[in-house]
């Protein structure tokens, strides 16, 4: 543990931009939802109203969790309930960025080499990280503790957020130590959060209806800490259950590192083929290889996603049926059809948006061959920039198509109440708007390489406009950034060529435009 | 065609920095060209140029014959490349990439390959996550010499290789270039390397090239640096032209000696008496020292 410190502070200086972004972010998000939705509901009245429809909507409950209570208070931890998957994914990225990339890319050797104990790396990242969410838990405490009417259903609040972090940085722990690269790593740690917001996804939808697959969200980290429900029905388990798993998983991390050596996974590297198979000699074909792994990945994992999504489909129906109390809500939405389109077509957005993230990564790919110096050497034989450029985003634009697809049919499959063309059709429709996001990452590739990684930026924005937008009353030109606020919702909506065209004209102009960039740029830049 | 490369003036600017500042660079064919630098100088740079990997601002260039930006993929059908700094795709084995890097050129020999793999004791079935620097260095140095090209442009090529594996890839140099229609762009820190294999040579200074020549023409510019333990006083040495910084202590006596020079030099000495004598050949740091200071007077 020698050198901690020194690593703590090193850590700090280089994420000085990054770390103050999603604490304020994170930390601020509750109180400004909390703000405008007093703006928002002027009357008790109008208030208890939206949260009782609020309740009942099944889209809601997937996007946003359960709903215990009707103040404002209560509104806003449900509301920012999403919150808990972000705080994780930045707590998962910050410690695998200090852990396992910097092991690979040499850099915890050049630390090594100082006076430095071997645990000490994994110890600076989980205790910055540790410390960026409990700081992001202060800010929500502070913020809201007043306001709200309830401090400790404020602490509550705030330690909501901080038993997300410390989980996901305990699990990113764990991870950096099972393979010898940062991408699986990362892919390993995205993959568990992904199943536990999905696990939660599935056990709330079922709460609201029969209840007998309530118990997923008990098996999924983002389903206890949604579930302490802080101005509700306040319960302090979750935080206890998380504090014991973060407890058990640092241990574990800890363990697996000390048994295996530096830049080493834990698993050994077998030997493989001397000569490449007969296929292996198109850039397609290698664009294959490297792409394989992350499109096998995403599609099984949207299609399990489709299963769940697909899965508490009936019990969307069941509520709409037997619930005699809500009824009048339903008559207003539309009747029970309604309600189920509206959450089919909900749970679209959210598959889409999610596809949005393969794309994005898939592109950046081309960034991470340029960097690594893979892409000089294949530009160096008679490859054209075009024809390397092309055959990646074969898979950033086929390979989202491929797991919406899977997503679409398995939840048309499962739900078979519903009309399967529909539901499939729906979740296809999501593939303009992913291609806009792939096309701009594509832009900034070809035109700003070095800042590829703000790429990311668009789906982030995406995903806030989807969350917050509406609560917010962010004016109409601040949403219609989205290319996700454009998509035609199905089932239950009209579909129109015109916003498909358009997004579809969009994104080829912009990634003409990227690689227009790119063939005239200096490789590497 | 009698130049494989001829660079006139190029001029290549980042930003602010000017990395190649009038960069002249003739290779000619069938012959193996030293290309010597400090770090920073701007060889891969040029290199990269080559490549069509970066586009010049100034100047001319052609390779082979053609424009190397616009007609860079049929070009690096012609050509092959060992970058300077060699990664490899962490799940792909070194056979693997030695065979795709071939193919995506055009084909490569699988018989040349495996003599290769043999004589520098490569393992082609590791994943390259797996390689050592040097066993990384290998798998490119093969993926480049197992095909029939005209050219190769070999960046630091045997960085990381044990003294061994250096001197295979000399005798492998050498085999290629006594077939007479192989020309070879070697750019290398390591002196005895490019005395051992290059017919001419060209040394860059940020973004410059300063000299060109053979080996033996640019020899004249250097000093070798004697040590010796004499039996007598060293006279007459200190007034002998070609003869610099003469100092003694505890008995010994250090100068160095331009190269023209070393002969009188050494009969001064061998009439005092000599005991001991230890002479340094000129370092590469001592050519690009006596660089600098011709262009500082
Ligand atoms: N992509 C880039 N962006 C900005 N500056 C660059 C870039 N590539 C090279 N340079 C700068 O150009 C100059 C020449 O670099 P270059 O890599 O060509 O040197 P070199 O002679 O190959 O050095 P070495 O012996 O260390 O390999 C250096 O000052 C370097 O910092
Ligand atoms: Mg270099």
């Amino acid at each position: 543990m020698t050198g901690t410190g020194r690593l703590i502070r090193l850590i700090l200086r280089r994420d000085r931009v990054i770390l103050p972004i999603w604490i304020l972010v994170l930390g601020l998000l509750p109180i400004g939802t909390f703000n405008s939705f007093q703006g928002l509901f002027p009357t008790d009245a109008e208030r208890i109203n939206f949260a009782h429809v609020s309740a009942g909507n099944a889209g809601f409950v997937a996007l946003y969790g359960l709903l215990r209570g009707d103040s404002f208070a209560a509104l806003t931890s449900w509301r920012v309930g999403f919150g808990t998957v972000m705080i994780g994914l930045a707590a998962l990225l910050t410690v695998i960025r200090h852990t396992r990339a910097d092991e690979e890319a040499g850099r915890t050797e050049l630390i090594g080499s100082t006076v430095v104990g071997r645990h000490a790396p994994l110890a600076a990242a989980l205790i910055t990280t540790a410390g960026a969410s409990l700081l992001t838990g202060l800010l929500i405490f502070a913020s809201l503790a007043g306001k709200s009417g309830s401090v400790s259903g404020s602490l509550a609040f705030g330690a909501e957020f901080v038993a997300a972090g410390w989980i996901f940085a305990a699990i990113a722990a764990i991870t950096a130590q099972l393979t010898g690269s940062a991408r699986s790593a990362r892919s390993i740690a995205i993959a568990v959060l992904g199943a536990s917001y999905a696990l939660r996804v599935g056990g709330d939808i079922s709460a609201l209806g029969t209840g007998s697959l309530s118990w997923l969200s008990w098996v999924s980290p983002i389903g206890w800490v949604t579930h302490i429900f802080p101005y509700g029905a306040l319960n302090w388990w979750p935080v206890v259950l998380s504090a014991l798993l973060t407890a058990v998983a640092i241990a574990v991390a800890v363990d697996l590192r000390g048994r295996r050596d530096l830049g080493d996974g834990l698993f050994a590297a077998r030997l493989g083929r001397a000569n490449a198979t007969p296929s292996l000699r198109t850039p397609l074909a290698l664009a294959w290889r490297l792409h394989r792994g992350l499109l096998i990945g995403w599609t099984i994992g949207l299609g399990l996603l489709g299963l769940i999504f697909g899965g508490v489909g009936g019990s969307v129906l069941d509520i709409a049926k037997d619930n005699k109390g809500l009824s009048d809500i339903f008559a207003r939405l539309g009747g029970s059809d309604q309600i189920v389109d509206s959450y089919l077509a909900g749970t679209a957005g959210i598959v889409g948006l999610i596809a949005a993230c393969y794309a994005v990564q898939a592109t950046l790919r081309l960034r991470e061959e340029e960097t690594t110096g893979h892409a000089e050497a294949v530009l160096a034989t008679s490859v054209s920039r075009l024809a390397w450029a092309g055959s990646h985003l074969l898979f950033s634009l086929l390979g989202p198509a491929l797991a919406l697809f899977a997503e679409g049919v398995v939840t048309g499959l499962v739900y078979t109440q519903g009309d399967f063309g529909d539901i499939l059709g729906g979740v296809m429709l999501q593939l303009p708007a992913v291609w806009v996001l792939a096309a701009v990452a594509v832009l900034i590739f070809g035109l700003l390489p070095r800042w590829s990684l703000a790429a990311w930026a668009a789906p982030a924005a995406c995903l806030l406009i989807l969350l917050v937008g509406e609560t917010l009353q962010l004016n109409h030109w601040l949403l219609d950034i989205s290319p996700f606020t454009h998509v035609p919702r199905l089932p239950g909506g009209a579909v129109s060529a015109t916003p498909v065209l358009t997004m579809l004209a969009v994104a080829l102009v912009v990634g003409v435009a990227g690689l227009a960039g790119l063939r005239r740029r200096n490789i590497p830049d | 065609m009698s130049e494989a490369i001829d660079a006139e003036g190029l001029i290549k600017r980042f930003g602010k920095v000017t990395a190649l500042d009038g960069l002249d660079l003739r290779v000619r064919t069938g012959e193996v060209h030293g290309f010597l630098g400090p770090n920073g100088a701007g060889k891969t740079t040029t290199i990269r140029i080559l490549l069509g990997l970066m586009r010049h601002d100034g100047g001319t260039v052609r390779l082979l014959g053609g424009d190397p930006w616009s007609a860079a993929t049929a070009l690096h059908r012609r050509l092959t490349y060992v970058p300077g700094d060699v990664t490899l795709w962490p799940n792909l084995t070194g056979g693997e990439v030695i065979d795709l890097l071939g193919r995506l050129r055009g084909g490569l020999d699988p018989r040349r390959k495996a003599e290769l793999l043999e004589r520098f004791q490569l393992d082609p079935r590791k994943k390259g996550r797996t390689y050592s620097k040097g066993n990384r260095q290998k798998v490119a140095l093969v993926a480049a010499l197992a095909s029939d090209v005209e050219l190769l442009i070999l960046d630091e090529p045997t960085s990381g290789l044990d003294p061994l594996m250096e001197e295979v890839f000399r005798e492998v140099v050498l085999q290629e270039k006594s077939r007479g229609d192989r020309t070879v762009l070697l750019s290398s820190h390591i002196l005895a390397e490019v005395e051992a294999l290059c017919d001419r040579l060209t040394i860059i200074r940020e973004g410059r090239a300063v000299e060109t020549g053979t080996l033996d023409d640019l020899r004249h510019l250097t000093r070798t640096s004697i040590q010796a333990e004499l039996t007598g006083p060293p006279d007459g040495l200190a007034t002998l032209p070609g003869v610099h910084d003469l100092r003694t202590d505890n008995g010994k006596i250090r100068f160095d000696v331009d190269t023209d020079a070393l002969e009188p030099a050494l009969q001064t000495l061998v009439k005092v008496g000599v005991r001991s004598l230890v002479s340094q050949p000129p370092s590469l740091e001592e050519l690009f020292l006596r660089q600098y200071q011709r262009d500082e007077r």
